[in-house]
């Protein structure tokens, strides 16, 4: 038996082993084709942010750098106008 | 070299509106005296803040794009710290991406503004339609 498996290269199991499918993550600006991120729409903004008004690292959104730094931009920008809160609980 | 700039100020909620006016008008008299050009204007009308700034919890938005030169901006900008009414500014200058996306939101809002004017008249036919509907039952029941 243990000759077969090393001769087909390949493991026999009794269950189907599961295997987690992630979702890849995509930029949504890149698919949307936006070019310019607004700071006077906060509630757009607010997709960004965690529930205290942090701005979310990209490893999470999934937005490629170049839009990660326009959004960081845009939501300091908010920020400043009272658009955004700078720290709060409860946002969302 | 003449660019194109947004800037939005915060007024405090005390003024009345013909004190915002006034404030409005000093500066848009401000851009064209210096050799500006106003391209849009945009009032946001009183907004909670997200948080206080000097104690007050509200405040008049007002939005204005323009076109000067990068010399003025810091006229406006001594200008806006040496009012009182003013709590808060930002200018921004706009790249060509922004000055797009400036343009078409206009354009959005422009639609949505005929749409709202549109809207009442079509609401307001029902209204006038409704109590004379009312009006004759209750003669009914009287009778």
């Amino acid at each position: 038996m243990a000759q077969n498996n090393a001769q087909n290269g390949s493991i026999r199991y009794l269950n189907p082993p599961t295997v987690e499918v992630r979702k890849k993550k995509y930029c949504r600006f890149k698919k949307a084709g936006i070019k310019y991120v607004d700071y006077k729409d906060p509630e757009f903004l607010k997709k960004f942010l965690n529930e205290q008004g942090k701005i979310l690292p990209r490893r999470i959104t999934g937005t490629s750098l170049k839009f990660q730094r326009k959004v960081a931009q845009a939501v300091k920008r908010a920020r400043s106008l009272a658009l955004l809160p700078y720290v709060t609980d409860l946002l969302k | 070299m003449i660019k194109q700039y947004e800037t939005v100020f915060i007024a405090t909620p005390v003024l009345s509106e013909q004190q915002m006016k006034e404030a409005v008008a000093k500066y848009t008299q401000l851009i064209t005296d210096n050799g500006g050009e106003v391209v849009y204007e945009e009032n946001w009308g009183l907004r909670q803040l997200a948080y206080p700034i000097q104690h007050k919890t509200s405040g008049f938005y007002y939005l204005i794009e323009f076109k000067s030169t990068p010399e003025f901006v810091d006229v406006l900008e001594t200008q806006y710290h040496r009012d009182e009414r003013i709590i808060r500014y930002l200018t921004v200058a706009l790249d060509k991406d922004a000055v797009a996306y400036a343009q078409k939101r206009r354009e959005n809002r422009g639609k949505a503004a005929e749409a709202q004017a549109e809207a009442p008249v079509q609401e307001e036919a029902p209204v006038q339609e409704a109590p004379a509907a009312e009006a004759p039952a209750e003669n009914e029941e009287n009778a």
